[in-house]
Order: C-alpha cells, then structure tokens, then sequence
C-alpha cells in the first residue's frame, strides 16, 4: 500500500494551493526519499558515464605533463589533420545519411503499402533489423569478398568489360566506405522511417480525394509536410550514426582514411607525439558536442512531428 | 488493434481515388521493383561472402588458434552483461514506474546518453578513470557494456511495462497478502517475460558484435579476433564474420517469433528518442499479428 503514497502525494501538493504549507513538506520530503530507489541505477551512470565523459571534458584542457589548463589540445585538434579529420568525417556521415536516407525512405514507403502482417512486410521488417545491427568487422569482411581485388561481383564486372578499380573505385577508401556504410544505413533509415508512414491517417488521404486532390496534390500538400519532420530527424539520426562509427572503417582501411574516430584510436593505440597526449580527448569532446548539437535538432524535429503521429 | 484496421483502410484509399483501374496495378510494380532492387543489393555481399569463404573454412573456423579463447570470453562477457544489466534496470524500471512517473522523460534521456558519446570516445575516457586494477582485466569491458546496453534494456522494459496495468497487479498482489519480492518475482516478471527476453537477447547480440571498445582495451574478444585473424586467412575469417551474422539474425529471429506470439500493442505508431533504439523499433512493429 506503500506504493500509493507518492503518486497521490504528488498531484496533491500541486493541486490544492490553499492547503497549509505544513502539509507540503512531508509529501516532498517522501519524494526525496522515494528518489532512493533509482541510487543503484544514478550511480552506475555517474561511474560508467559520467565520470569517463568529464574525465574527456578536463582533459581536453589539460597540458599532459603538468595538469594545467590549456588550449592547446583543442588548438591542435581543430587544426591540420586533425581539422581534416573532422571534415571528412563530415562529408562521409553527409553522403550516408542523405543517400540511404533516399532510398530507404523509398524502400520504407514499399514495404508500408504493403499489407500488415504479409510475408513480405515480415521478411523486410526483420531483415531490416538485422542489417541494420549488421556493421562493423563482419560488414567490411563481406564488402572485401564482393567488391575487393579479387571480390567476386568484381570480377563479374571485370568479365563484362568493366573493371571498377579501373574506373576510380576503391573498396578501401572514402567512396568504398561510404558504399559500405549503406549496408546498415539504409535498413536503419526504413526501421526509423516506418513509423512515420504509419502515422499518415487515412482520413487525410479521404479528405483530400474528396475535395478533388489528386495523388501529387496529396503528396505535395499532405503528405510530405507531415513527414518533412520525421524524415528530417531520421536522417539527422543516420548522420549520427554514421559519424560516431569506427568499427566498420577501421576493419576495412586499418585506419588509412583520416576519419576522427579513427584518429581518436590511435590515441589510444599509442601512436601519439610525445605533449600531444590529451589531443585525442579534445577530439572526443569535439565529437561529443556535434553529435549532442544533432540531437537537441532530433529532439525539436522529433516533438514537431509527434504533433501529427498520435 | 486500430493501427491494423487504419492500415488496411490505408491500402483501400490509396487504391480507390484518381482513375480507378490503373492506379490499382501500378502501385505493387513499383513497390516490387523497389524491393527486388534492394534485395539484390542486399544479397550479393551475402551470397560473395558465401562463395568466398566456402563450405570448408566454416569447419576450420573452429579450429584457428585463439577461436576458443576469443568465444569463451565474448560468451562470458555476454552472460556477465547480461545479468548485470538486468540486476540494475529491471528494478529500476518498475521503480520508476511505479513510484516516480515524473522521471521516465529524465530516464528517457539519461538512457539516450551511451548512444551520444561515441563508444570510441567513452572508451577513452574509461581507461582514463578506471583504476589499474580494472584495466588489467578484461571484465572492464562487461562492466562498460552494461552502459551501452541501457538505452536498448530500458527501451524494451520501459515498452514491456506500458503494456501492463502495473498498478492494477501491484495492487491486486498487495491485497491478497504478497511482499515486495514475490510481487515483483511472481508478478511483474513473468508479465514482462517478452520484455526481459528482448532487453536479454539484444544485450547479448550488442556484446558478441562490439568491437571498436574491445580492440581498443586490447582483448581478444570475438570480433577483435576476427581481424587480427585476417592477416593469415581471407577465407577464414569471411566465414567467421558469416557466423556472426547468423548468430545474430538468430538472436534477433528469437525476438520476433516470440514476440509475436505475445501479441502487444506498444506504443505503434510513434518516433521519438525511442527510433535511436534500431531492435527495438522493429519490435512491435512484427508483434502484432
């Protein structure tokens, strides 16, 4: 019965304004309390998350030798190769948000004008879960035995006349990794997308045939405005994705494309100039704040388009 | 139950208005060409990846130096996750539920966290604050892990909870003379019992598949061992990342039957934060059948 007492308690306090402030008190002195509970799981994240994310923070304004405030990291990891780093990661995470973000709102749209619970919508819904998860070392692996050297669609190719590698491709670098990245991106972009279409109401479609529309005017007046949110969103959330991904590039290049995460690797892998130490933490907190910035975007982006899909 | 009825009225609308007999056939051809292109792109790495590896380098995985020690520790490190995520999210998440309503945006958005800092980033900082009794071990990673099983364990219990009258058993087991532990082992839970299989299969398939943290702390987990295995056989090693995937579409095949089985409607037809969860937006979407 014990369990009643604080969600009660809680809309009282708000509730009745005349009540006497000695009533208050215990009912937020029984929150606090209540607020104990949730210690096991606060503290987790304070030591899992929380402390190695300041340990970033204070560190990218750190001399490594003697402890002392400086901007020198952050100098050093937004200039040179360092900056260059940051913009090709952004121009790879652009290219393979906005490309799947294509095709997999397309292929999204496929599956949803497919009827619930058919076969195919099952088959592509779960195929969608586990290409989506699919990144890293066995991604690449599969990319090098399909379009490496000696890849097999390579030599399909090759046999009718078209050798890629001849004609400016390379699996392992920035347009190799880019098409590899697709691989995950664009089933991520239909499992994100699907929802939305979800909550396109039929009445609207009714409404607006009634009134004459054709089926562009429903896409053009309809449709899109209500999705622009979402599809916004999920393609700001395949940016994300795209940017903070190491595994995938690292297994397929061994670190040749100057990628941030990548650089941030081989901090830790010690290949590090003697006061440059506290570099790789500098471009940690740099990551940390874009793809933050990205998010508060999702989020508004995402509150906009919650409007529509209830 | 109204997202399946709407869906249907869906097909009809878009079906009926404009000039009826055309637009009811162009529409699967275009879908279908859409699907079948995807397909493609899809099944040749899987089919290159096939025969390339060939049928006699699956058997010969098994027997690469390091193949047992690199499994034997992603397996350990998988059950160690597992049960530590569940021991600190299962309770917290009825907690919440239950006794602090207010603060499920707040666990919401503390839960999105591993997902914004990038594991290559947090791993960083890990080894900057761990005491060198941790680093020397590989059970740092487990203990990390359970951080970027979060955001996917609260989603799926968080989803699971939804589902119920949680106050409304609570109550019921309080009034017919239940403590707190056997309300909590002999009522919650085995109601949330799709909801603890997908938080537990989705951890484990995130701990066999992690490697940038792994490599990175130097262990030589499954993934790790994969590309250091590389450089002495291609074949090998293709058909090692071939059994990856397999374990996981396995892993994530276990979620949709039974989770289809246990048919729930969990909060259809929206995105929120909740998207960034890939499993778990695939989830319900297959539940209801």
């Amino acid at each position: 019965m014990t369990a009643q007492a604080a969600p009660a308690a809680a809309p009282g306090s708000g509730t009745d304004p005349g009540a006497a402030p000695r009533r208050r008190r215990p009912a937020r002195l029984r929150r606090i309390v209540a607020l104990a509970g949730i210690l096991p799981f606060a503290i987790y994240v304070l030591l899992g998350l929380g402390a190695p994310a300041a340990a970033i923070a204070v560190g990218a304004f750190q001399n490594p030798d003697t402890g002392a405030f400086t901007m020198n990291n952050v100098k050093i990891a937004t200039s040179g190769i360092y900056l260059h780093g940051f913009l090709i990661t952004t121009e790879l995470s652009l290219i393979t948000s906005i490309v799947p973000g294509i095709f997999g709102f397309l292929i999204g749209y496929a599956i949803y004008t497919a009827r619930r619970g058919s076969i195919l919508r099952r088959i592509s819904v779960t195929a969608g879960g586990v290409f989506a998860n699919f990144g890293g070392v066995p991604l690449a692996f599969l990319f090098i035995a399909t379009l490496g050297t000696t890849g097999i669609a390579t030599k399909w190719l090759t046999d009718i006349g078209f050798n890629p590698y001849e004609h400016g491709f390379n699996l392992y670098d920035l347009g190799g990794v880019a098409l590899v990245y697709m691989y995950f991106q664009i089933p991520l972009m239909v499992l994100v997308i699907l929802p939305a279409f979800e909550g396109l109401r039929p009445a609207w479609r009714e409404a607006a045939a009634n009134m004459g529309a054709r089926t562009w005017h429903y896409w053009r007046h309809i449709g899109w405005p209500v999705l622009m949110p979402s599809v916004l969103g999920c393609v700001l959330l395949l940016f994300g994705s795209a940017f903070s991904a190491y595994a995938t590039a690292e297994a397929l290049t061994s670190g040749t494309i100057p990628l941030t995460a990548i650089q941030i690797g081989s901090f830790l892998n010690g290949n590090v100039l003697a006061g440059q130490q506290n570099v790789g933490k500098a471009l940690g907190l740099g990551m940390i704040l874009i793809i933050a910035v990205l998010m508060v975007f999702y989020s508004l982006l995402q509150r906009r388009a919650a409007r529509w899909l209830r | 139950m109204a997202a399946i009825i709407s869906d249907e009225l869906a097909e009809e609308a878009a079906a009926t208005p404009g000039p009826p007999p055309r637009r009811r056939w162009s529409f699967p051809v275009w879908r279908w060409v859409i699907l079948v292109v995807a397909g493609i792109y899809f099944l040749i790495p899987l089919y290159a990846a096939l025969r390339f590896a060939g049928i006699s380098s699956f058997g010969q995985v098994v027997k690469q130096t390091g193949f047992s020690d690199a499994l034997t520790l992603s397996i350990k490190l998988a059950i160690m996750t597992t049960v530590l995520t569940l021991a600190l999210m299962v309770p917290t998440t009825i907690y919440v539920h239950l006794r602090l309503p207010r603060l499920r945006r707040v666990m919401e958005s503390v839960t999105i966290l591993p997902i914004i800092i990038p594991p290559v980033v947090l791993i960083v900082g890990v080894l900057e604050v761990s005491p060198s009794y941790l680093k020397s071990t590989p059970y740092l990673l487990g203990l990390i892990y359970v951080v970027l099983a979060m955001p996917f364990a609260y989603r799926s219990l968080d989803a699971g909870l939804r589902a119920l009258d949680l106050r409304t058993l609570v109550d019921a087991a309080a009034s017919l003379g239940a403590g707190w532990r056997s309300t909590l082992l002999r009522v919650i839970v085995p109601n949330l019992r799709t909801a603890l299989l997908s938080a537990t299969v989705l951890t484990v398939a995130l701990v066999l598949g992690e490697f940038t943290m792994a490599s990175l702390d130097l262990y030589q987990t499954f993934p790790v061992w994969i590309v250091a295995f590389d450089q002495t056989s291609g074949p090998v090693s293709t058909a090692a990342s071939l059994l990856a995937l397999f374990v996981t579409w396995l892993f994530l095949m276990l979620i949709v039957t039974v989770g289809s089985r246990r048919a729930r409607r969990t909060g259809g037809g929206q995105v929120d934060l909740i998207s960034v969860t890939r499993q778990d937006t695939s989830r319900p979407r297959i539940e209801e059948s």
